[in-house]
């Protein structure tokens, strides 16, 4: 198994540039991983975290970004490095089914502006990632093609919806992927499996070609194993795109200078703001141990730490799950079998063939999962008459309370830090049929997405009861991506120091040639580190 | 409209089974006897909202304060037909072929 695998995309751009490596062999490399972890082998379950797999179309890209870089054209730092796409963004040519079966083989005519933007930095695309079906979800267990598992314990969940990506990433099957986020499913997947994840600010990265589950709510981001990759790669995907009329027409901010700053390790000045109502109660010991651990290492480097208050965030998860149903409801409306996807027509009487609605109910009785049914169900109520005001209305209002609570906040804090999820990755079944329990993992990610801010997990550690990752997430003002990069950057220089390298699955440990004894180090580690606790 | 004697929000099976017809989703009588309570459990945990806000806030419903966003109007390439009807389920003479429209009524 080659050691290119374990690369950053950062030593991999070096790599291709001093031509120790070229993209042919990185990407056959990658494939090959792939093919060895991915797909299960008799009674040993695989990680799952591709839907489709283009090999031929991945190794032909590969080719010209050869081609490119001995003619001296690179298109970019990532020119020839290969990637991994969240089946919810439309790929010319290659299936996309948003995890549903309602677009089973659907093939889009066109690529997202995300997709064009690889293609024009030379980025081959491997194949398309797992997910909750149309991104509802925070463990992958909904998606139509079977879960996604996580590569710490393979009988646990990745997180979601954007499981499949942060698991390729965590698995070493693909140095970096794209994900979406619309409740945190960028940022919780990256916590509990001990990657990088970036939520972008709203309006920073194009949405045209990212199937909408909540216009107002969805965006596109970075999945990679460091900050430096993430701030690479969110530069190649961000900036304003005429056919998005909800994009920001400015220019990102510097990420890669702001992570490279971060890097150094001084954060001096920098004001740090912890959020009481995103802790505590619901957020598992591990967890805050490892988030206290990255507040103090950070106060450590210089960093002013405040304490705020943004009380309305206890509301925020019911806000979420009223705007959000209610959005979806609309939005997958277009799933109605005249144009593309699914359709399946009723067996009917003879003499008075189905209408189109017949064929509209049934095909959508069909082709969706119980949890975007539940959705789009709770969607129509928020918004129908009688009830548009109470619940939608409402919270539409409560919406602007979070967003001034955050403003609030950063008049005293440069950045706000919390834990990014509240648990480690929970077993794959444990809550897939309690709706509830399964919404509370998003707690902490939603508040960013309902208020536009950006936010960023960085690994934190491994928590002490079961050796399982967790993040700390890093929020900060809209426009201001390049904070969450500088301090997130910081933390993880941190990290690095204290544990000799990049936190490593054990599970796929062995076959790597670069074997990292740093796993079983790990696992003993913070009880000796650690004073008097369970 | 909700009553105001009743114990909290909830959604009945009769409720459920209207609103599948709205959203055009032909639920399964085992899907309306399982989902009912189930979003009815949802839907008293997202009710807390409704006293948070005063009526004079202001609702968000887009985070970015953006309006009207237009391009010029310039005639540009759209998708071809052979495109737009790649992934028809049904065409016909370059159009999509659907189901009847009109009910027996009409």
């Amino acid at each position: 198994m080659s050691d290119l695998i374990t690369r950053t995309a950062f030593e991999l751009s070096e790599a291709l540039a001093d031509g120790e490596t070229s993209s042919v062999e990185l990407t056959r490399a990658c494939l090959d991983r792939i093919a060895a972890v991915d797909g299960g082998d008799g009674d040993a379950v695989g990680v799952h975290a591709f839907l489709v797999v283009d090999e031929e179309g991945a190794l032909a890209q590969a080719e010209s970004a050869d081609a490119r870089r001995s003619s001296g054209q690179a298109l970019s730092p990532l020119d020839g490095i290969p990637i991994a796409i969240k089946d919810v963004l439309a790929t010319r040519g290659l299936p996309t089914t948003c995890g549903s079966r309602i677009l089973e083989g659907w093939v889009p005519p066109y690529d997202a502006t995300v997709v064009s933007r690889l293609r024009e930095a030379g980025l081959p695309i491997l194949g398309k990632t797992n997910m909750d079906e149309f991104a509802m979800g925070s463990s992958t267990e909904h998606s139509a093609y079977g879960p996604t598992r996580n590569p710490w314990d393979l009988g646990r969940i990745p997180g979601g919806s954007g499981g499949g990506s942060a698991a390729a990433v965590a698995a070493y099957e693909a140095p970096l992927a794209i994900g979406t986020d619309t409740g945190g499913s960028i940022r919780q997947p990256a916590a509990v499996t001990a990657t990088v994840g970036t939520k972008p600010t709203y309006g920073g990265v194009s949405r045209y070609g990212l199937v909408a589950l909540a216009n107002s709510l969805d965006q596109a981001g970075p999945v990679t194993r460091t900050v430096l990759d993430a701030a690479l790669l969110h530069t190649v995907i961000g900036g304003h795109d005429p056919k998005d009329s909800t994009s920001i027409d400015a220019p990102l901010p510097d990420l890669v200078g702001a992570a490279r700053r971060g890097a150094e390790g001084d954060l001096t000045g920098v004001r740090i703001g912890v959020v009481k109502e995103l802790g505590g109660e619901g957020y598992q010991d591990g967890v805050l141990a490892r988030f206290q651990e990255s507040v103090d290492l950070m106060v450590a480097a210089g960093a002013e730490l405040v304490e705020v208050s943004c009380p309305h965030f206890v509301h925020a998860l019911a806000t979420y799950y009223l705007i959000l149903p209610a959005e979806a409801s609309s939005n997958l409306a277009r799933f109605d079998a005249m144009r593309y996807g699914l359709r399946v027509t009723p067996d009917g009487d003879p003499h008075r063939p189905p209408s189109a609605e017949d064929v509209m109910r049934a095909t959508r009785e069909a082709g969706f999962g119980d949890e975007v049914k539940r959705r789009i169900i709770l969607g129509t109520y928020a918004l129908s008459s009688g009830y548009y005001d109470a619940y939608y209305g409402q919270a539409q209002k409560v919406r602007t309370l979070i967003t001034r609570d955050f403003e609030q906040a950063f008049g005293h804090a440069d950045v706000l830090l919390s834990p990014t999820a509240p648990t480690t990755a929970f077993e794959l079944g444990a809550k897939v049929d309690d709706p509830l329990a399964m919404y509370l993992n998003d707690l902490a990610t939603i508040p960013a997405n309902l208020s536009g801010v950006p936010g960023i997990s960085v690994p934190s550690g491994l928590a002490d009861e079961d050796g399982l990752p967790a993040g700390v997430q890093i929020l900060a003002p809209a426009m201001a991506d390049d904070r969450v990069y500088r301090v997130g950057a910081a933390r993880e220089a941190m990290l690095l120091a204290k544990w000799g390298g990049p936190l490593v699955p054990p599970e796929l440990v062995e076959g790597l040639d670069q074997a990292r004894p740093l796993v079983e180090e790990v696992a003993q580690q913070p009880s000796r580190d650690r004073g008097a606790t369970a | 409209m909700p009553d105001s004697a009743s114990p909290g929000p909830s959604i009945s099976r009769d409720e459920l089974a209207h609103l599948a017809t709205l959203a055009r989703i032909d639920l399964s009588d085992a899907e309306l006897d399982h989902l009912a309570p189930q979003l009815s459990v949802i839907l008293e945990s997202v009710a807390s909202i409704g006293d948070v806000a005063d009526d004079d806030i202001p609702p968000t419903s887009h985070a970015l304060p953006l309006t009207n966003v237009f391009r010029d109007d310039v005639v540009v390439p759209g998708r071809t037909a052979e495109e737009a009807l790649s992934g028809a389920p049904e065409q016909e003479e370059q159009r999509f072929k659907v189901p009847r429209i009109l009910g027996d009524e009409q």
